[in-house]
């Protein structure tokens, strides 16, 4: 009997940015709200760029909902923004600043343990007050159901909670999101897989490398010929006394590739580009992946369910407007409009429309349309096709393809600088790979200097994160090679021949036949999410507390 | 719910702390005095019981004034409402017996009766086990404190103030696999295992255990505010009865571990050897036990 159970008007699971938001805007409307964060701390689990958006045109920022935000938990206000098209040594660099602040206040790059740290503790006093408040270490496993309804939800360290309103901020690889039938994790195709290192540098000299100011910071993003073909881009922002640099890759393009992501991050932190920055020094304070949602292809239109409310990558709101990320804007966006839809429900008297008006609300706001633009729908159907792709790659191989970029060398800019026209970029090996890389060969200059730093090999990355092993999280279902031998090659921590990883290779001969087989070790994983995708596993996060802890994030 | 926590600080024995002399003599002087660490599980029971029932926590450990800081890091770490140190050179050097007198008559001046006494297992320096029990036993003698049922070896606990009943599972014996649920009537003792482990299974124990943590460690800032000392006149003992004078046990010396030797000689038999290898059990079988 759920008569029994302990009872909060509203239940937030996750304190990212989507949690953080929806319990703020839900405390300041006075509902009683409960925040469970999984994490030993808010941050612990979470990685991104990190480049947060505070658009103009957005219903709520995190600045709007917190304050003191920019001033206590972000690293630098970014400004300065480039991406670099890489054929070789050759790099031809084009300015994106008119992109990058269309439609926008301002941009902070952040370090996620800091930022939602903090966040997570003005999120408790607010709630506190309203006689809720955020836990850690408390892993929320699923909904409680009555009558077939959803009603609360069961966790692996609580007695089972019912709630008026469940948000689930849970983020990529929401458990919650599966468990109500929303969202499934069955195509490469619809995500990404960001890998990052953080990387130390005093703050004298990031000032002097990138001629800054203390108080200012630059994002360089990088495409071409330097991923092995696999579909995707690398980035570097510049922190406080720190730089993060990372890859985003097309998890399908990484998959049938077989690729290993921390090579295409080394690829990146080696390239001779880099150099003029990391001036032969070279120490990483951090390794860290996660799956990043793609919304073009999954952002769920109609994200609830009776009490349940999706927000942020739990959602698929992540996206991916060319090379620039948007995932932590959107996710404090629709956990404000989510508070705010249920708020509204309440006046008209009925709590359980709280859904429909949020769905509502995410139209009205142009959220949806930024997270599925129809140009992209309408593209798509083409601009995939394998045809294109390489009528594209013939037309820009060609002599005239090559003589059209110099003669339209600035307009190429300035379409890359175009919200317009990166809403309908397609994904295509043509859009990331072939037209990055022509345009580095014929339009740039050769970068001269060598790029000699050695980044710490994948033991030594592991070896140096923090964790707390729990019981075993994800099971192999299927060990055949055929089913989820991919999981070798794309698990961030597992490599071909590495044996201190999570996936391995192995080959069984029983009389006289061979198998080729994979074994799992759940001890180094990062928790990224990709073989809950690319492999056939029974994929849970560990329980409250337990995994892996980054410091950075 | 009354609620008293004995505590005691030892020599700080973790990796990089502690510092012995040559002859392996522990250095009392170069080595920091923490909160014993079983005693952080008996301040854990005591935490546990304030957060479901309410109700308040004091800490109390005989020892010198210094110890006013292993009585601040207890408060800091974990929980306390207020903090009682019984110091005073008569009380020095005392063995288990004259320290569980002594800290029998510490509980009898309180007020109320604590309805709850709880120890943690040994101190990293004594080892003995003695003086929770002990000072249970000196109840009997003390007329002005009611008997209490002593339970030790507890891993679980469960107060209900309202019945006036405690609940508890211990380990049988010091044995993990064997567990036994006992039910008794308050006042009692209870003696918790380094096995112990509190348990919120509620939201709001948990948020309520977060606004305790949060309110004692900011009381801890100030712990002279909240802290009652009492010498051997307050208590009104007689010197005679505490201390050294008071310790029946004699300690006729104490020997270092030895260290290895040196030089040690050593053969190397590979495990097809089969002959080396008998030679090896032969040589193993005197200090192999049973039959
Ligand atoms: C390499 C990389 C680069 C990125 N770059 C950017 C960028 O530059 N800009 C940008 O805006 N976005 C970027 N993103 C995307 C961004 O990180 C996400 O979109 C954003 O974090 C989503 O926020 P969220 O609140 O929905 O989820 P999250 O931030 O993932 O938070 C989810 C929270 O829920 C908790 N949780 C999960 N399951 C449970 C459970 N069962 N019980 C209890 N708690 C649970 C988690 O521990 C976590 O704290 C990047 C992502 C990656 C991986
Ligand atoms: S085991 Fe799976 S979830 Fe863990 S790091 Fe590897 S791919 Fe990611």
């Amino acid at each position: 009997m759920t008569d029994d159970h302990e009872h909060y008007e509203a239940v937030v699971v996750g304190a990212g940015p989507g949690g953080a938001a929806a319990a703020a805007a839900l405390a300041r409307q006075g509902v009683e709200t409960l925040v469970l964060e999984r994490g030993v701390d808010a941050g612990s689990k979470n990685v991104s760029g990190g480049l947060i958006y505070a658009e103009e045109s957005a219903p709520y920022t995190i600045d709007s909902l917190f304050p003191d935000f920019r001033e206590a938990a972000s690293e630098r206000p970014v400004d300065d923004y480039y991406i670099h098209n890489v054929s070789g040594r050759d790099v031809k660099t084009f300015d994106l600043g008119r992109i990058h602040r269309h439609d926008t206040d301002w941009c902070d790059a952040v370090l996620r343990r800091k930022m939602d740290s903090w966040l997570a503790e003005r999120v408790h006093e607010l709630t506190r007050e309203t006689g809720g408040g955020l836990l850690t270490e408390v892993r929320v496993n699923g909904l409680l159901r009555e009558n077939g309804e959803i009603v609360g939800v069961t966790c692996d360290e609580l007695d089972p909670i019912t709630a008026d309103l469940i948000v689930a901020a849970d983020g990529v690889n929401s458990e919650l999101a599966r468990d109500a039938g929303l969202m499934d994790w069955d195509e490469p195709d619809d995500w990404f897989q960001g890998v990052k290192a953080v990387v130390e540098m005093e703050p004298d000299a990031i000032a002097d490398r990138f001629g800054i100011d203390d108080d200012e910071g630059a994002a360089h993003l990088f495409s071409g010929d330097l991923f092995e073909g696999v579909r995707g881009g690398g980035f570097l922002y510049t922190n406080e006394d720190s730089l993060s640099v990372g890859t985003v890759f097309h998890l399908d393009s990484l998959a049938a590739e077989r690729a290993e992501p921390h090579e295409l991050l080394d690829a990146l932190l080696t390239h001779p580009l880099l150099d003029q920055w990391l001036q032969g020094e070279y120490e990483e304070r951090e390794y860290a992946a996660k799956l990043v949602p793609d919304s073009k292809k999954v952002a769920h239109p109609s994200p609830h369910r009776g009490r349940l409310l999706l927000v942020g990558d739990a959602a698929g709101q992540m996206q991916a407007q060319g090379p620039i990320i948007k995932g932590m804007n959107h996710a404090v966006t629709a956990g404000g409009l989510a508070a705010e839809a249920y708020a509204d429900a309440k006046t008209r008297g009925d709590p359980s429309a709280a859904g429909e008006l949020y769905e509502a609300k995410l139209n009205e706001e142009g959220v949806m349309d930024q997270l599925r633009p129809a140009r992209y729908r309408a593209t798509r159907s083409v601009s995939e096709s394998d045809l294109l792709g390489t009528i594209g790659d013939a037309v820009i191989r060609s002599p005239i393809g090559a003589a059209g970029l110099k003669a339209f060398d600035g307009a190429i800019e300035r379409a890359f600088n175009s919200p317009f026209l990166l809403g309908m970029v397609p994904d295509t090996r043509f859009s990331y790979v072939t037209l990055p890389t022509r345009i580095g060969e014929v339009l740039g200059e050769p970068v001269t200097g060598d790029n000699d730093v050695e980044p710490p090999d994948l033991a030594d990355r592991i070896g140096d994160l923090t964790y707390d092993v729990g019981e075993p999280h994800i099971e192999l279902v299927d060990n055949s090679f055929e089913a989820s031998g991919t999981a070798v090659t794309a698990c961030p921590v597992s490599a071909v021949g590495f044996g201190g990883g999570c996936y391995r290779e192995e080959t069984v001969r029983t009389n006289g036949s061979e198998e080729r087989l994979v074994s799992l070790d759940t001890q180094p994983c990062v928790e990224c999410g990709t073989c809950a995708i690319v492999a056939d596993t029974e994929w849970e996060h560990p329980a409250g507390g337990k995994g892996v802890e980054y410091e950075q994030g | 719910m009354y609620t008293v926590v004995l505590t005691k600080g030892v020599p700080d024995f973790r990796e990089g702390k502690v510092s012995f002399d040559e002859d392996g003599h522990l250095e009392r002087g170069k080595t920091p005095t923490v909160m014993n660490p079983n005693d952080e599980l008996a301040l854990r029971a005591a935490l546990q019981g304030k957060v479901r029932h309410g109700g308040t926590v004091s800490l109390l450990s005989m020892g010198p004034p210094g110890y006013t800081d292993v009585l601040r890091q207890g408060m800091e770490e974990v929980y306390a409402d207020d903090l009682y140190l019984l110091s005073d050179r008569e009380m020095a050097a005392a063995d288990t017996w004259a320290t569980a007198m002594t800290v029998t008559t510490g509980i009898s001046r309180l007020e109320p009766t604590p309805d709850l006494v709880v120890a943690g297992f040994k101190t990293a320096d004594g080892e003995t086990g003695h003086t929770g029990p002990q000072t249970n036993w000196c109840h009997h003698m003390n007329d002005a404190l009611p008997d209490r049922t002593l339970v030790t070896h507890v891993v679980s606990l469960d107060v209900d103030p309202d019945a006036g009943t405690l609940r508890a599972k211990r380990l049988v014996k010091g044995d993990v696999t064997e567990v036994e649920t006992v039910e008794t009537d308050l006042p009692a003792f209870v003696v918790t295992d380094p096995e112990f482990e509190a348990s919120y299974p509620k939201a709001d124990h948990r948020l309520r255990y977060k606004d305790l943590r949060e309110e004692t460690k900011r009381r801890a800032e100030d712990p002279e505010a909240v802290l009652t000392v009492w010498n051997h006149e307050d208590l009104n003992l007689d010197p005679d009865f505490i201390g050294l004078d008071g310790s029946p046990t004699i300690v006729a010396g104490v020997d270092p571990i030895p260290k290895g030797p040196d030089e040690r000689e050593a053969t190397h038999v590979s495990p097809d050897d089969g002959a080396g290898m008998e030679t090896v059990l032969e040589e193993l079988q005197p200090f192999a036990g049973g039959d």
